[in-house]
């Protein structure tokens, strides 16, 4: 069974989406979605300083086997991407929730955390498939 | 619900995360495909190929149908019982139905073949059977397990124990001997040494468990894919289909052109392509730099408009970064670029063979 984080918010394409106390939001994606993938081989995320609308392509996943989208859960500006995954993207297997963050961006309207799905959504939507 | 082997139950217990391959519940992989392809690069893992399709070939025409069926030539297993040839099955213009391994047995043929095409191949060489003496018996009572890696034999002998040490160690590459319904090749599809055992339905779980006890890893067929791909062989569907010729598909060197008057399908086509010019060829790419080659992406060529394609492609977990295979225009140079999405990336060309025993080859 994969792990989802009742503190955390999620999009229908596999991102979570953490408040942190600093204002910022961090994203990266579901254990349900680094399963799904599999080993993870390359991670290309957007650039600090970019501007993402919610629901925008913010990146790709790469595993051995496929390739896959990273969607923005949240509108708002790149403060911070996760360097080490350029060398250790495997962090994104072993780590989905912490080590193996993506980006943090400065929302523009942190209502839209509102708009995204809880724990308990997340995990009906993806045992749906 | 698809179809399932014998060891389907063995592979479940085992963690297998199973999906849908041509019809048949496999496993993908076991827990991590990069963990399984390492194993056997450098020690020994197994694979259930039991999905394949095991056609025996018997009668007084059986070579005749062979010679006539198949581009490589039978003629060359002739007095070497339990020796292997791999060739392309071809249509009337030239294109691949499939490809496929032929063993001579004492007597008769046995071949294997792909488990996606089945149906067409069955119906394909059921149809050209008609004009010779020869019988097809399909045999599903057969389970087969591919061990491969520099350590397989060794970890195989030990399991099989004496009475088979001797006629294993005698194996060559690309020859294989009978025990009863035991048929032992040493064959593979990851560059590595090992052996493609076929045995009952019945024997299967055991061995299966016996090799694992050994130390044998079960791998799945995410490593099954990556491997191959790094040895540079070829996958049905991928590189060559029945519109692919195989002079475009590296597999001229499975086609035997002597003597003239042998008439296997598709060599006309062939020669009218050979005598107009091949127009594209199947290479290898390298990228150096970070990303993923993947198959149905675009290889733009200098000085020429037209647009090769990737026709598999991957992150190689031997070398650490990524390769493909891919058809583009005999023009080719040493350098091309991959289209991934919508930039241009640089790559290397170079030929279709990435690691063979464990050891890098670009």
């Amino acid at each position: 069974m994969s792990e989802i984080r009742n503190e955390l918010k999620y999009a229908s394409s596999h991102e979570w989406a953490r408040l942190e106390e600093d204002g910022t939001v961090t994203v990266g994606i579901s254990d349900h979605a680094q399963d799904a993938l599999g080993d993870v081989v390359y991670v290309e995320t957007p650039e600090v300083g970019q501007t993402l609308s919610a629901g925008e392509e913010a990146g790709v996943v790469e595993s051995v086997k496929a390739a896959s989208d990273i969607y923005a859960p949240i509108s708002g500006e790149v403060v911070a991407i996760n360097e080490a995954l350029e060398d250790e993207p495997e962090t994104v297997n072993s780590s989905p929730y912490d080590d193996g963050w993506f980006f943090k961006v400065k929302p523009s309207d942190e209502g839209e955390l509102e708009k995204l799905l809880d724990a308990d959504a997340y995990k009906a939507e993806s045992e749906e498939g | 619900m698809g179809n399932k082997t014998a060891l389907y139950d063995a592979h479940v217990a085992m963690g297998g995360k199973m999906v849908d391959f041509g019809g048949w519940d496999m496993p993908l992989h076991y827990g991590s495909q990069l963990e399984e392809h390492h194993k056997v690069r450098q020690d020994a893992g197994m694979f259930d190929v039991s999905h394949m399709t095991v056609v025996d070939v018997d009668g007084a025409g059986a070579r005749d149908y062979l010679r006539s069926l198949l581009a490589n030539d039978v003629a060359k297993l002739d007095g070497n019982p339990g020796k292997a040839l791999y060739t392309g099955m071809l249509n009337p213009k030239g294109g691949v139905v499939d490809d496929l391994i032929v063993y001579l047995r004492d007597p008769g043929y046995r071949v294997v073949v792909n488990c996606a095409t089945r149906e067409k191949d069955l119906a394909w060489m059921n149809e050209q059977a008609k004009a010779f003496d020869v019988t097809l018996t399909e045999r599903p009572h057969l389970a087969m397990v591919a061990i491969q890696g520099p350590q397989a034999i060794e970890k195989v002998k030990e399991v099989m124990g004496i009475d088979w040490t001797a006629a294993i160690s005698g194996l060559k590459v690309f020859n294989s001997f009978a025990r009863g319904d035991w048929f032992i090749a040493r064959t593979g599809y990851t560059g590595e040494d090992g052996l493609e055992i076929m045995l009952n339905n019945e024997d299967a779980p055991g061995f299966w468990q016996a090799l694992a006890d050994a130390g044998v890893a079960p791998c799945g067929l995410g490593a099954r894919d990556t491997l191959r791909l790094e040895a540079g062989m070829n996958l049905y569907g991928n590189e060559m289909d029945d519109n692919t010729s195989p002079l475009q598909a590296n597999m001229a060197w499975t086609i035997v052109w002597e003597p003239e008057d042998r008439q296997f399908i598709g060599r006309e086509a062939l020669a009218q392509e050979k005598a107009a010019g091949v127009e594209h060829k199947l290479v290898g790419l390298v990228l150096d730099g970070r990303g993923v080659l993947r198959a149905g992406q675009k290889v733009v060529v200098d000085d020429s408009d037209r647009r090769g394609i990737i026709t598999s492609g991957t992150f190689s977990p031997t070398l650490g970064f990524s390769i493909a295979m891919a058809r583009v225009p005999v023009s080719v140079g040493d350098t091309a670029q991959v289209e991934i999405r919508n930039k241009l990336v640089p790559v290397r060309v170079v030929k279709p063979s990435f690691v063979r025993n464990g050891k890098p080859l670009v």
